[in-house]
């Protein structure tokens, strides 16, 4: 137990140092550091513009207003957002491999998944999380806030964050494989997300039941945001889900985990 | 602690190749063993050449070691560690430079580099700081410290990415071509500090190289590997009897005349008064030398050791 302690206490800081170093790499041009956050942050915030216009003819979109659905928007965006700015460049793990940096890595006593998510950490990607932090604050007054509403506000949105986290890594994970291109990870992470910014009930219920039980996208927002406005659920699904994000997201941990570590234990490396 | 430091036995590594079946055939898979039943011991403190042809199994192997690659099949332990299940702690005891590319930070100073690799390996400060010290003395790398390493030559790199593989006091080195596009002159420094290492702190060497030079200098073992497995492992100077290897007389005569005709050796070559004769390299050259001498007008007189290139070459062709 010690040891997992003294492990994981030097895995996070193994991560801050090396992280730093990229923000302070990138720092060195401060001029650029900005526009780029500053410039995604702008971007970001007219995705939400655009569901905004479309309430100017709604009043509802599956019997939600538009600060429920800001409330959905705001968790999984911060979620998705955090997600990416964790893994930074596992996305690029196919080029590490090709260019042998991979096996770099692998002689240093660095967690190698630490060294691959923290090399070219981009602390611009935090414009994503702060549009939609921002759309979250806004839309924060629709619930009527208690201790245990707070608690699971919180929970939900560091379950959501670890979610598409470990799917990141899970689909990059294929690389180890096909050191191919990242587009089929991006249909199921970006899609969901896209997916997950609207209310479940104007999807088809056989897809619900898929982001519940197969890629359980559904535990990022609907279940916690379902419990945190006092609605129930219109599919009927048992009342306890609305608190089982933690397990999806440890779930997730799981198989992420799982995957890698096969990865890494079937790594070809390059021919040199 | 008797035991060596590394121990392999039988070790195998397959990799499976897929090729693409010509017109509508399907696409079929092939087996290529790069590795296999190679069976040595380093002990502690040996500098070994592992040398061998391109495709030879080479760089597998010391991924291997490093434990990048999981072994097919086969026992091996480095430092009583099994690499591919304990590579992380396994990194705290070897240093590993591979001569193509950098481990550095890219877009860093050399001097943060070497102080990220004190965070990440846990140095402690004052063994840090003399382990820096000697060896940006050694390997001259004062001016270089604050330099990015985008911006460093190449065996300026290459020494910088050295001292960053031995900041930790590794008990092995590995060495993948440590010498590979430098120049005459920073060869040398690095076989000199390289030998340095040796002696003092007795840190074991294993390097590869193609540059036969390399092994000259540093090695007193060398392994040859080929097609996977190793053909020769002993000493450079047995390696330099075997196969057939032969040594130059290069006799400069005072007159111009027909082919020596002596017993124990054949002209190979004849230009002018300068005649080269080859004999065995594990025979003495004294009685050759008399009897030259004694049907002759000898100017001078000189033996030319063999050329390791043309012995490893005779060892590949059986």
């Amino acid at each position: 137990m010690a040891e997992l302690v003294r492990r994981s206490v030097y895995a996070v800081r193994t991560y801050r140092l090396i992280a730093g170093l990229w923000i302070r790499s990138s720092m060195a041009y401060p001029v650029s550091f900005w526009t780029m956050t500053v410039g995604s942050l702008l971007i970001n915030f007219l995705d939400f513009v655009g569901i905004w216009f479309m309430f100017h003819s709604i009043d509802r979109l599956g019997g939600f207003e538009l600060r429920e659905i800001g409330l959905l928007y705001g968790a999984t965006g911060i979620a998705i957002g955090m997600g990416d700015l964790l893994i930074s460049s596992v996305e690029e793990l196919g080029q590490k491999i090709r260019t042998g940096q991979l096996d770099a890595m692998m002689t240093k006593p660095v967690p190698l998944l630490v060294q691959v998510c923290a090399d070219r950490f981009q602390l611009r990607r935090l414009g994503r999380v702060g549009q939609a932090l921002a759309v979250f604050a806004w839309a924060a007054p629709v619930v009527d806030w208690s201790p245990t509403r707070l608690l699971v506000a919180l929970l939900m949105l560091v379950s959501g964050s670890v979610m598409f986290f470990s799917l990141f890594v899970t689909f990059s994970s294929v690389q180890f494989w096909t050191t191919d291109s990242s587009e089929f990870a991006n249909a199921f992470t970006y899609g969901g997300n896209t997916i997950a910014q609207y209310p479940m009930t104007i999807f088809p219920k056989e897809l619900v039941r898929s982001l519940t039980y197969v890629l359980p996208l559904a535990f990022v927002n609907w279940y916690p945001c379902l419990y945190l406005l006092g609605r129930s659920d219109p599919y009927g699904a048992p009342d306890w889900l609305r608190f089982a994000s933690p397990v999806a997201a440890a779930v997730l941990v799981v198989v992420m985990a799982v995957v890698w570590r096969t990865g890494v234990r079937h790594y070809r490396s390059t021919g040199s | 602690m008797t035991d060596p430091l590394l121990e392999v036995r039988d070790l195998g590594r397959d990799f499976t190749v897929r090729t693409k079946g010509e017109g509508r055939r399907r696409r079929t898979t092939k087996i290529v063993h790069a590795v296999r039943d190679l069976t040595f011991d380093v002990a502690a403190g040996e500098m070994v050449g592992y040398i061998g042809p391109n495709g030879a199994g080479k760089s597998t192997t010391i991924k291997m070691l490093t434990g990048i690659l999981v072994p097919s099949r086969g026992h091996l332990r480095v430092a009583g560690l099994e690499p591919s299940r304990h590579r992380r702690d396994l990194a705290r005891r070897i240093g590993v430079v591979f001569g193509q590319r950098t481990s550095l930070w890219w877009d860093l100073p050399l001097r943060d580099s070497f102080e990220l690799l004190r965070r990440i390996y846990e140095i402690e400060p004052a063994r840090y700081e003399r382990n820096l010290r000697e060896y940006v003395e050694l390997l001259d790398l004062g001016v270089l410290l604050d330099t990015p390493v985008r911006q460093l030559s190449l065996g300026q790199r290459m020494r910088g990415d050295i001292a960053a593989a031995l900041l930790h006091d590794p008990s092995i080195l590995y060495l993948d071509e440590p010498t590979i596009g430098l120049d005459v002159v920073s060869k040398g420094r690095l076989r000199e500090f390289l030998r340095t290492l040796n002696a003092e702190r007795g840190t074991t060497l294993l390097l590869t190289t193609h540059d036969l030079q390399d092994i000259e200098a540093l090695c007193d073992r060398v392994i040859v590997i080929d097609h996977g497995t190793a053909v020769f492992d002993g000493p450079l100077a047995r390696l330099r009897a075997t196969g057939g290897a032969t040594r130059t007389l290069v006799v400069d005569l005072v007159d111009e005349v027909p082919p020596i005709a002596v017993d124990g050796a054949d002209v190979l070559k004849v230009e002018g008064p300068r005649q080269w004769l080859s004999f065995p390299a594990d025979a003495s050259a004294a009685p050759l030398v008399a009897q030259v001498a004694a049907a002759y007008d000898v100017a001078d007189l000189s033996i030319q050791e063999p050329d390791i290139e043309d012995v490893i070459r005779e060892i590949y062709s059986r």
